[in-house]
C-alpha cells in the first residue's frame, strides 16, 4: 500500500470534521473522495499533507509515518497536491510556479544562491528545462512567461497541475481538479489525469463531477459529515442506498428551498 | 548563468564615478558626505526590501538592528579595556594586532569590534526571529515594533551606551592600505567609494539571492505560504534566513555609519527609522531591489540635505500613505506609475468638482 490512513481524527472545537478516517491507496491507482459539501474532504487532504495535524490516528506513506510532520518533509518524501481555491504564486510567472515545484528535487542553498556559484548554474538550467517540459507536456508552455495570476481560471487549475507534477511526486492529492470548469475543459482534465496516471502516479481525488468519477477512479470512498459511510468500486458506490439516500436527500433539500 | 543581470550594476558603478567626478569637476564635493551617508542607509534599505518585498515579512524594527551594529563597534572601539590587559584574552589579541594601548587606554580593533556586531546580530536576529517569525501580517509588524522599541529603549537607558547622548569619539576604521572609513574632510572622496562599493557588493548578493532556487522559495512564501510548504519549501526555515541576511545588512551599515560618523546616538534606534525604511521600500516597489535602492538613495538624501526640516517625519509618513492609497506597487514600476498617475488625476478630479460646487456654497 502506498497510502495508508487509519482511525484518523480531527476536530475544530466541537465540529469533527473528520471522524475515525480509514482506507488505503494501492499504488499506481486512482482513489476518488466524495460527499456534500463540509464532508471533510479537504480536511483529510490537509491532515495527509501535513497542513494539519490529526488528533488522533496514523497516516502511512510507502509504510512510513507521516502524520503530524510539516507539510514540507512530506512532500520531501513525494506527497504532492494542488487545492481547491487554487493557489498559485500571483507574485510569479507561470514558468516560475513551475520551478518552485521542483524545489525538493533540488538542493543549492542561501550562500550558494548568494554568490551565484557555477553549482547552481548547471541545477537552474535543469530545473527550467525540467519545468518547461512539463507546461509542455500539460499544452500550456505558450503561458510560460506569463504573470500566474493573469491567466484564464482554467489554465490557472493546469498550472497548478504542473507544479505539483514538477515535484516528480508518487501520490498526487486533487482537490476538485473540475470546479468552476466548463465541460470541455473537465474533458482536458480528465485526459491530464489519465495521463498522470501512466506516468505511474497514485492519485486521491476529490471531485463531485459524477461522471468524471466514476470514469476515471478504481476505487470511490464517501465522507459524510466526518465519517467514512462506504467504500467500494464505483459501481458498487452507485448501487449503495446509503449513498444515494445522502446525494438524494441533498436535493431534496435544495428542492425544498424557497 | 545569465550575465544579463549584472548590467544594471555596471550602470549603477558608472553612475557612482560620475557623479563623484562632477562633484569634483564643480567644485562642490561636499555634496558626497550625504551620498555616503545615502549609501549607508541604502544598504538598510536593500536588505529590508529583500525582507519585505521579496519573501513577504514586514519588519518594523529594522533601525534596532542598525543600532546594534552602530552601538557594538561605538562600544567596543571606545571603551577603555585596560583592566583587562592582563587576561589571556587581551593578550592574545594584542599580539595579532587586535588590540592597542594609546594615552594608557587599551581599545579593541575595530575588525574585531566589527566581527562581535555581526556575531551579536546574527545571534539576536535568529533569537527574535524564531519566535516573531511564526506570526503573519499586523502581528508580525507589532511584534517586531516591540522589538525595535525594546533596543531603542534600551541604548535610551543604558549608561555604557551613552544614553540620551550616545557615543561619540569612534575612531576611524583602518580597512587596509590607506583606506579608513572616517568622516575627516580629506578621506572624503575615498569614503563614498569605500561606501559604494559595499552598496554595490550587497545589491550584487541581494540580485544573486532573488534569483537563485532560494529566492524562488521565498517569493514562493509571499504568494502562498501553504503552497509553497505543500511543494516542500521549509517556510519557517528560509524566512529565518532572510530576516537574519536583512538583519546583518542593517547592522553592518551602523557599523560603517559609527566610523564615518565617529559615533552614534539613540535617535539611530528610534522608531520612526524603522518606519521611514519601510516606506522607503514600499516607495521603491516592495519587490524591486533596483526600486528600493534607487528610493533609498534619493530619499535619504533629501532627508540628510535637510531639505525637509522639521517635517522630516511627517514627510516619510505622508509617502506611507501616498503608496498605499495611489501605488500600493510602489513608485519604481512603469505600470505602477500609470495607474498612480490615473487614479490621483481622478482623485484630483473629484476634488475639483466637490470643491467647485462647495465654492459657489460658501
Ligand atoms: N481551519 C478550519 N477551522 C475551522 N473549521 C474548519 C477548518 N477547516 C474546515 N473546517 C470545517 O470543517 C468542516 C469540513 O470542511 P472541509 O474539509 O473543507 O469540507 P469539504 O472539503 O468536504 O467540503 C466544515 O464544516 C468546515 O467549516
Ligand atoms: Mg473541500
Amino acid at each position: 500500500m502506498l497510502l495508508e490512513v487509519k482511525n484518523v481524527s480531527r476536530a475544530f472545537g466541537g465540529l469533527r470534521a473528520v471522524d475515525d478516517v480509514s482506507f488505503s491507496v494501492p499504488k499506481n491507482s486512482i482513489k476518488a473522495i466524495i460527499g456534500p459539501n463540509g464532508a471533510g474532504k479537504t480536511t483529510l487532504f490537509n491532515l495527509i499533507s501535513g497542513s494539519l495535524r490529526p488528533d488522533s490516528g496514523r497516516v502511512f506513506f510507502n509504510g512510513r509515518q507521516i502524520q503530524g510532520r510539516p507539510p514540507h518533509t512530506i512532500a520531501a518524501r513525494g506527497v504532492s497536491r494542488t487545492f481547491q481555491n487554487i493557489k498559485l504564486f500571483h507574485n510569479m510567472t507561470v514558468l516560475e510556479n513551475v520551478m518552485v515545484g521542483r524545489h525538493t528535487r533540488s538542493r543549492s542553498g542561501f550562500m550558494a544562491g548568494i554568490f551565484n556559484l557555477p553549482s547552481c548554474w548547471r541545477e537552474e538550467r535543469e530545473i527550467e528545462n525540467r519545468s518547461r517540459g512539463i507546461l509542455d507536456m500539460l499544452g500550456v508552455s505558450g503561458l510560460a512567461g506569463m504573470n500566474a495570476g493573469n491567466i484564464a481560471f482554467g489554465s490557472q487549475r493546469i498550472v497548478e497541475f504542473a507544479r505539483a507534477l514538477a515535484l516528480e511526486p508518487e501520490l498526487l492529492l486533487l482537490d476538485e481538479p473540475a470546479a468552476g470548469l466548463n465541460m470541455h475543459e473537465t474533458a482536458e482534465i480528465a485526459e491530464i489525469i489519465r495521463k498522470i496516471r501512466e506516468m505511474g502516479v497514485t492519485i486521491l481525488i476529490i471531485e463531485h463531477d459524477m461522471s468524471l468519477i466514476m470514469d476515471i477512479s478504481d476505487d470511490i470512498v464517501v465522507l459524510s459529515s466526518g465519517k467514512m459511510i462506504a467504500e467500494g468500486r464505483p459501481s458498487d458506490i452507485q448501487k449503495n442506498p446509503e449513498v444515494i439516500r445522502i446525494y438524494l436527500g441533498e436535493e431534496d433539500a435544495q428542492d425544498q428551498e424557497p | 548563468m545569465d550575465a544579463g543581470r549584472y548590467i544594471p550594476v555596471l550602470i549603477l558603478a558608472a553612475a557612482v564615478a560620475a557623479v563623484q567626478l562632477f562633484t569634483l569637476a564643480t567644485g562642490s564635493e561636499y555634496y558626497l558626505t550625504q551620498l555616503t551617508m545615502s549609501a549607508y542607509y541604502a544598504l538598510v534599505i536593500i536588505g529590508l526590501c529583500t525582507l519585505m518585498g521579496y519573501a513577504g515579512q514586514i519588519s518594523l524594527g529594522h533601525a534596532g538592528f542598525f543600532a546594534i551594529g552602530g552601538y557594538t563597534v561605538s562600544v567596543m572601539t571606545t571603551y577603555d579595556f585596560s583592566g583587562f590587559s592582563g587576561s589571556a584574552v587581551m593578550g592574545l589579541l594584542g599580539t595579532l594586532g587586535l588590540a592597542s594601548a594609546s594615552g594608557g587606554e587599551l581599545h579593541l580593533s575595530p575588525w574585531v569590534s566589527l566581527a562581535a556586531a555581526l556575531v551579536i546580530t546574527v545571534a539576536v536576529a535568529f533569537i527574535i526571529g524564531i519566535p516573531i517569525l511564526k506570526l503573519k501580517g499586523h502581528y508580525l509588524a507589532m511584534a517586531s515594533l516591540g522589538f525595535g522599541l525594546i533596543i531603542y529603549r534600551i541604548v535610551l537607558g543604558t549608561r555604557i551606551f551613552g544614553e540620551a547622548d550616545g557615543i561619540s569619539d569612534v575612531p576611524g576604521f583602518a580597512i587596509a592600505g590607506g583606506l579608513r572609513v572616517s568622516g575627516s574632510p580629506e578621506l572624503r572622496i575615498q569614503n563614498y567609494y569605500i561606501a559604494w562599493t559595499l552598496v554595490i557588493i550587497g545589491t550584487v548578493m541581494l540580485i544573486n539571492l532573488v534569483k537563485s532556487r532560494a529566492g524562488r522559495a521565498l517569493r514562493s512564501i509571499h504568494g502562498s505560504e501553504e503552497a509553497a510548504m505543500a511543494m516542500g519549501v521549509n517556510a519557517s526555515r528560509y524566512k529565518l534566513y532572510v530576516f537574519v541576511i536583512s538583519a546583518v545588512f542593517a547592522s553592518l551599515a551602523g557599523a560603517f555609519m559609527a566610523h564615518l560618523n565617529g559615533g552614534i546616538g539613540p535617535s539611530e534606534a528610534d522608531v520612526m527609522k524603522s518606519v521611514k525604511y519601510v516606506a522607503i521600500v514600499a516607495a521603491g516597489g516592495m519587490a524591486n531591489l533596483w526600486g528600493a535602492l534607487t528610493m533609498g538613495v534619493l530619499l535619504n538624501y533629501i532627508s540628510l540635505r535637510g531639505y525637509l526640516g522639521s517635517y522630516d517625519d511627517a514627510f516619510f509618513g505622508a509617502i506611507l500613505i501616498a503608496i498605499m492609497l495611489f501605488a500600493p506597487e510602489g513608485l519604481i514600476n512603469p505600470a505602477v506609475m500609470k495607474t498612480a498617475a490615473v487614479r490621483a488625476r481622478s482623485l484630483i478630479d473629484s476634488i475639483k468638482k466637490k470643491t467647485g460646487r462647495g465654492g459657489h456654497a460658501s
